[in-house]
């Protein structure tokens, strides 16, 4: 870390919960980041801010009109641009050190495991439970940690799911057979609601960075913004869960 | 003794209420619940249940004095 890095991020070295330890560990770090809109702006941009050296940021729809409400990395200019090339130049604007790898097109399921398996810590901030299933597997396979958020209306949820630690994965919590999508087109969402989640995501990616995943194992929080409330759920491993039953904790030994 | 119902987010909002207080007597499970609480309206498709903070199945197991949670699931983002 140079003196630029040391200055810039002076606030969170200042912490005995990153120090410079945790903020190198944060700058040598890869974060991928799935979807680019309410959730994965804000996501992404504290993530970059903070330090994190390598964002890689996929989403392959583009900036439309009635985005901009929710969506803080994308701007006015940029409606028709791909999401993730309009969202790479803000957060390049934002930190010139920090390293954006856009991926502007649908990862095939040899592409999307590739980049699991490269990544740190991913952020599940897409919109749909098949991308939610599909990213829960390859984070279980490969084992990397992730960070689930979801957010429409007026609520949502978030849990990080720890793979080398023997917990539960996000199909121990939905079935995979789930059908009735909603949509924030159809249902609506309140602006700061998914920017409450998406940076809350972020926190959870860091958190996890810095090896601090005590408070985030087997939990599931659940976010009411019309009464302000926050509940928290403990959430078991599913024995039968067709993706993680049977796998063992890497510290268990044996 | 009873048992407490409460509901979260749309669910509260639908129901017009954020919770009930039932009796316990015949009350098993998360579904019984449900449906001594809001007589023959469905619970929604995907509804997610703990039971004193704990995730828990429709049909888990549920004592005097617990506390059963119905949060709609979310997707969105």
């Amino acid at each position: 870390m140079d003196q630029h890095d040391a200055n810039r991020y002076s606030r969170q070295i200042r912490l005995p919960s990153v120090g410079e330890h945790g903020q190198q560990s944060l700058l040598d770090a890869r974060c991928l980041i799935i979807g680019m809109g309410g959730l994965g702006s804000p996501a992404a941009m504290y993530l970059a801010a903070a330090g994190v050296g390598q964002l890689v940021i996929s989403d392959f729809d583009r900036v439309e009109d009635s985005n901009l409400q929710r969506q803080i990395a994308h701007r006015s200019v940029d409606i028709g641009e791909p999401k993730a090339i309009s969202a790479k130049r803000t957060l390049e604007a934002l930190n010139p050190r920090c390293r954006i790898t856009a991926i502007d097109w649908q990862l095939d399921d040899e592409e999307l495991a590739d980049q699991v398996a490269k990544a740190d810590v991913v952020l599940d901030c897409s919109d749909n439970f098949a991308t939610r299933f599909a990213l829960n597997r390859q984070a279980f396979q490969s084992g990397t940690p992730l960070v689930s958020g979801a957010a429409i209306r007026t609520e949502g949820q978030i849990a990080t799911f720890l793979p080398q630690d023997g917990g539960p994965c996000y199909q121990c919590i939905y079935p995979g057979d789930l059908e009735g999508e909603e949509s924030c087109a159809l249902e609506g969402v309140l602006a700061p609601v998914v920017g409450v989640m998406g940076s809350m995501q972020a926190l959870q990616a860091l958190l996890v960075l810095l090896g601090r995943t005590a408070g985030l194992a087997g939990r599931l929080l659940l976010f009411d913004a019309l009464a302000m409330e926050w509940q928290s759920v403990r959430v078991p491993r599913d024995e039968a869960c067709p993706v993680c039953a049977g796998r063992k904790a890497v510290h268990d030994g044996d | 003794m009873s048992i407490s119902v409460r509901y979260f987010a749309r669910l509260r909002e639908q129901l017009g209420r954020s919770g009930d207080e039932l009796d316990a007597e015949g009350i098993r499970t998360p579904a019984d619940a449900w449906a001594r609480a809001n007589g023959g309206d469905t619970l929604p498709a995907n509804t997610l249940v703990a039971v004193n903070q704990d995730y828990a199945s429709l049909d888990s197991t549920v004592r005097d004095g617990d506390e059963i949670a119905f949060f709609p699931p979310v997707t969105g983002g």
